[in-house]
C-alpha cells in the first residue's frame, strides 16, 4: 500500500514537470520587474501581450517598495547572472551604477530614436549615461507646490501667478501658525529635498560625475549649498514642518498638508489622487479638496527659477536576458504614448512622452498637468554617478534630523564623509 | 544558613582513559553516527560561510565593478577600528543588550516563578499567554511598535499623554532617547518570554527535599529564593543570560523597522548590512561581519570562563 502511495505520487510528480515543460513550448516569457503601483504595470503588461499576437507574453513580478531596495534586490540577482530578468522598472539615480556595471542590455540605436521622440529631456537625460541611452524613458515624476488657498490668500501670495520662494513659504507658514509640508525623513526623499534646493541656488551637488571615483569634487562646500542648509535648519529648528518632521515621508507630509494645520507642501503627483480617493472615501472633506491650488516648486531667490526634483520610472533591459529581441520589441510597446496616458490617469504617475498631456483623459482627471509638464522641463536630476548611493547616504547621514543642520559646517560634514567613504577610508 | 547546593558528582573519566571497554567504544562509534550528520550540516551552512566572509574581507571587492577586486590585506579592517561610526554603534549595541538583558533577566524569573507556582490548572493556560509575544516574528513586532508609537498613526501619544513627558506632539523616534527607549522596550516585551522559559526549567530542577528542609529550619521566603532557590539554579540563569546576550547583541529588526539607524541609533548588524546590501561593499561588509562575529565569540568565551557557565548541567546532565 505504501509502495503503491509512493508511485502514485511519483507519477503525479512527473505529470506536473511535463505540464510546466509544456508550457515552454509557447511564446517565451518575459518578465517584467516593477515597483508597486496600482496595478497600472500590470495592465500593461497584459495589453502588449495581447498586441504581440503569440510572439512574447509579458508578465509582471513585484519588487520592494522602497527604492533603494529595489536597487539592493535586482543589483544582487544581476551580478548572479539572473536570466529571469528581462525587463526592469528602474529608479533614474541608479541607472549609471548599473550601467557602468554592464547590468543593462545595449540598445540599439534606431530603438533608441523611437523611444525618445517628443519625450521630455529630463526623462531622455535621466536614462543616459556617458552619452548612451541605457534604459527606455517610461515615467517622468517631478515635484511641484501644493498649497492650501486660503492660506496663501491670508499670507497675500498668488503662487500661481507669481512664483514664490523658500522664504516667502517660510514667512506664510511663520506668521500663519501652519505647517510646511516637505520630506524630513532620513532616506531617499531627503536627498531629493537636498538636491532640488541645491540645484535651485544654482549649484551641484557633484560638479564632475562623470570621472573616476578618486577624482569626483562635491559642489555643497559653496553657497547654494549654504543656501540649502539655511532652509532645511530653520524649517527644522522653528518647528515649521510640524511635529514629526524629522520622520515625515511623502505619504505623512500629504496627511499633514490635508489637517487643519496644513498649509504649503512640496510634493509628487500622487498626492491629488491620493486626495481625491480620500474624499471619496469620507475620509477628507470637499472643501480641502476645492481649497488645494498647485504651483511651480518654491525658487531658492526670485530671480532664479527652481529646478524642481527629477524622478520617475525608465525600463531597462536585462544583460542577461535570453530573449533580447522580444523585450526589445516588448519595451517599445510598454511606453507607447496610448499606455503612458493610461498609465498617467490610472496611478497617477506623469507621461514621459509629451503627447499623453494632450490626451483628453489626463487632462480632465489632473488638472495640473500644464504644470506637471513645465515642471518636468525645468527638473534637475540627482546626481547621475555610478556612486549615487554612498552620495545619497552620505547627505542622509549628516543632513539629518533637519533641524540639527548648519549652514557653516554642514556641507563640509557632509563632503568630508562622502569623500572618505568613496575613497573607502571610512564607514557608511 | 549556609549556601545549599546538590552535591557534585565526581567525574570518572580521568580513571578510564587508559583501558576503554567495548561497550563503550562502540557507544562513542554510535556517537558519532548520530551525531555525525548534523556536524557535517554545521560545518557546511556555518563553516563555510564564515570561512568565506573570512577570505571575502581580506578585498577591496564591490559587486558592481568585480574587476576592480583586490587584495586588500587587513586595510578594511584598519578603516573599521579607526571609525567613529563603527565604535558609535558597538556603543549603542552595548548599551541595548545590557539593558535589555539585565530588565529581562529580573522580569523573566518573575514570570518564571509565577508560572512555577500557578495552579496546575492555570499553568498551561498562564505559559501560553506568556508565549504569545515570543511566537510573534520580530518583524511584524516591530511594526507593530512603529505603528503604536508613531506620529500619524500612534496611540501611545493620546493614551499616556497624563504623563509628564509625553504629549500629543511627541515624536518618539524624533530623538536618540525616546527612539532607544521604544526599541528596548519592543525587545523586551518581545524576547522576556524565552528568559522566563529557561529559567522555569531551572526553577523545576531545583530538589523540592531542599526547599522543605529550608523551611523546616524557619528560612523565610526571600532567604529560601536567594540561598536556595537561585544558586541551585545558577547555571540556568547563567545559559539564559548566554543566549539572551547573544541575541540582543545582533540585534537588527527594530532598528531596521522603526529607525533605520536614525537618531544615532545604528546598531553593529545594521551597519554590516549597510556595508554589504546597500553598499554592496562585500569586501568592507564581511570585515564588519567578521568583527561582530568576533564580538559573539567574545562574549560566549568570557560567559563561559568568567561564570563558569556549563551547557551541559543547565540541562539537568550535571
Amino acid at each position: 500500500m505504501g509502495r503503491r502511495s509512493v508511485a502514485v505520487g511519483a507519477v503525479i510528480a512527473m505529470t506536473t514537470a511535463l505540464v510546466a515543460c509544456g508550457s515552454d513550448d509557447g511564446p517565451p516569457t518575459l518578465t517584467w520587474y516593477i515597483n508597486p503601483d496600482d496595478g497600472g504595470q500590470a495592465a500593461i503588461a497584459a495589453r502588449c501581450t495581447d498586441e504581440a499576437d503569440g510572439q512574447y507574453r509579458v508578465v509582471t513580478s513585484l519588487l520592494p517598495r522602497e527604492a533603494s531596495a529595489q536597487r539592493e534586490q535586482l543589483a544582487r540577482r544581476l551580478a548572479a547572472k539572473d536570466s529571469s530578468i528581462d525587463l526592469m522598472s528602474l529608479d533614474p539615480p541608479f541607472i549609471p551604477e548599473f550601467a557602468e556595471a554592464g547590468f543593462l542590455a545595449e540598445i540599439p540605436d534606431d530603438v533608441a530614436a523611437a523611444v525618445t521622440e517628443d519625450v521630455v529631456q529630463g526623462a531622455i537625460d535621466g536614462a543616459t549615461w556617458k552619452d548612451e541611452l541605457v534604459a527606455i524613458p517610461f515615467w517622468a515624476n517631478t515635484q511641484i507646490l501644493w498649497y492650501r488657498k486660503s492660506v496663501a490668500e491670508a499670507a497675500g501670495l498668488d503662487p500661481e501667478n507669481e512664483p514664490v520662494t523658500w522664504d516667502d513659504v517660510i514667512d506664510a507658514a511663520r506668521d500663519q501658525d501652519k505647517y510646511i509640508g516637505a520630506q524630513g525623513v532620513r532616506a531617499e526623499a531627503l536627498t531629493v529635498w537636498i538636491n532640488a534646493l541645491v540645484e535651485s541656488a544654482g549649484g551641484q551637488i557633484i560638479e564632475n560625475p562623470d570621472e573616476p571615483v578618486e577624482d569626483i569634487r562635491l559642489g555643497i562646500e559653496s553657497d547654494a549649498g549654504r543656501a540649502a542648509a539655511d532652509i532645511m535648519s530653520t524649517i527644522g529648528r522653528e518647528g515649521l514642518g510640524g511635529p514629526g518632521f524629522s520622520n515625515q515621508d511623502e505619504g505623512l507630509s500629504m496627511f499633514q498638508f490635508q489637517s487643519d494645520r496644513g498649509s504649503f507642501m512640496v510634493n509628487w503627483p500622487f498626492v491629488w489622487a491620493a486626495t481625491n480617493a480620500a474624499v471619496d472615501e469620507g475620509n477628507v472633506d470637499q472643501e480641502v479638496l476645492d481649497d488645494i491650488g498647485w504651483a511651480l516648486y518654491p525658487a531658492m531667490s526670485s530671480d532664479q527659477p527652481a529646478r524642481p526634483p527629477y524622478g520617475g520610472i525608465n525600463i531597462g533591459i536585462g544583460t542577461h536576458t535570453d530573449h533580447l529581441d522580444e523585450a526589445l520589441a516588448a519595451v517599445q510597446c510598454l511606453v507607447s504614448p496610448e499606455n503612458q496616458a493610461f498609465y498617467f490617469v490610472n496611478d497617477g504617475n506623469p507621461a514621459a512622452h509629451t503627447a499623453a498631456y494632450e490626451d483628453p483623459d489626463v487632462q480632465a482627471t489632473f488638472p495640473m498637468a500644464d504644470v506637471i509638464r513645465d515642471s518636468l522641463e525645468a527638473a534637475a536630476p540627482r546626481p547621475q554617478t555610478p556612486y549615487y548611493n554612498e552620495v545619497s547616504t552620505g547627505l542622509q547621514n549628516t543632513w539629518h534630523p533637519p533641524g540639527s543642520v548648519r549652514p557653516e559646517s554642514s556641507p563640509e560634514t557632509a563632503t568630508d564623509l562622502i569623500v572618505a567613504v568613496l575613497r573607502g577610508e571610512r564607514l557608511l | 544558613m549556609t549556601t545549599t547546593e546538590q552535591p557534585v558528582q565526581t567525574s570518572p573519566r580521568g580513571a578510564g582513559r587508559a583501558r576503554i571497554s567495548d561497550r563503550a567504544r562502540s557507544e562513542r562509534r554510535l556517537g558519532w553516527w548520530l551525531a555525525g550528520p548534523a556536524f557535517a550540516v554545521m560545518l557546511l551552512v556555518t563553516a563555510y560561510p564564515i570561512g568565506q566572509a573570512v577570505y571575502e574581507s581580506l578585498f577591496q571587492y564591490r559587486l558592481t565593478d568585480p574587476d576592480a577586486r583586490e587584495f586588500n590585506g587587513l586595510g578594511n579592517y584598519a578603516v573599521i577600528l579607526t571609525d567613529s561610526v563603527w565604535w558609535q554603534a558597538v556603543g549603542v549595541t552595548v548599551f541595548i543588550t545590557v539593558i535589555t538583558v539585565a530588565i529581562e533577566a529580573v522580569l523573566g524569573f518573575a514570570l518564571a516563578l509565577v508560572m512555577h507556582r500557578a495552579l496546575t490548572v492555570l499553568r498551561p493556560l498562564l505559559r501560553t499567554a506568556i508565549l504569545v509575544p515570543y511566537a510573534i516574528i520580530t518583524v511584524v513586532s516591530a511594526f507593530a511598535w512603529l505603528y503604536a508609537f508613531g506620529s500619524g498613526t500612534g496611540f501611545i501619544n493620546q493614551w499616556f499623554g497624563w504623563l509628564p513627558g509625553i504629549n500629543e506632539d511627541l515624536d518618539w523616534f524624533g530623538s536618540f532617547g525616546t527612539s532607544v527607549t521604544v526599541i528596548i522596550a519592543s525587545e523586551i516585551w518581545k524576547t522576556t518570554p524565552f528568559i522566563s522559559l529557561l529559567l522555569l526549567a531551572g526553577l523545576a530542577q531545583v530538589p523540592e527535599d531542599l526547599q522543605e528542609a529550608a523551611k523546616v529550619d524557619g528560612a523565610t521566603w526571600w532567604q529560601r529564593l536567594y540561598k536556595v532557590t537561585i544558586p541551585n539554579m545558577k547555571a540556568a540563569i547563567m545559559v539564559a543570560l548566554l543566549f539572551r546576550t547573544l541575541d540582543a547583541f545582533r540585534i537588527f529588526d527594530n532598528v531596521f523597522i522603526m529607525t533605520q539607524g536614525a537618531q544615532g541609533t545604528e546598531v553593529v548588524s545594521f551597519l554590516a548590512y549597510r556595508q554589504t546590501i546597500s553598499r554592496l561593499e562585500i569586501g568592507m561588509g564581511s570585515a564588519v561581519s567578521v568583527l561582530l562575529f568576533l564580538c559573539v565569540v567574545l562574549i560566549s568565551v568570557t560567559f563561559i570562563k568568567l561564570f563558569k557557565v556549563n551547557l551541559a548541567s543547565a540541562r539537568g546532565e550535571g
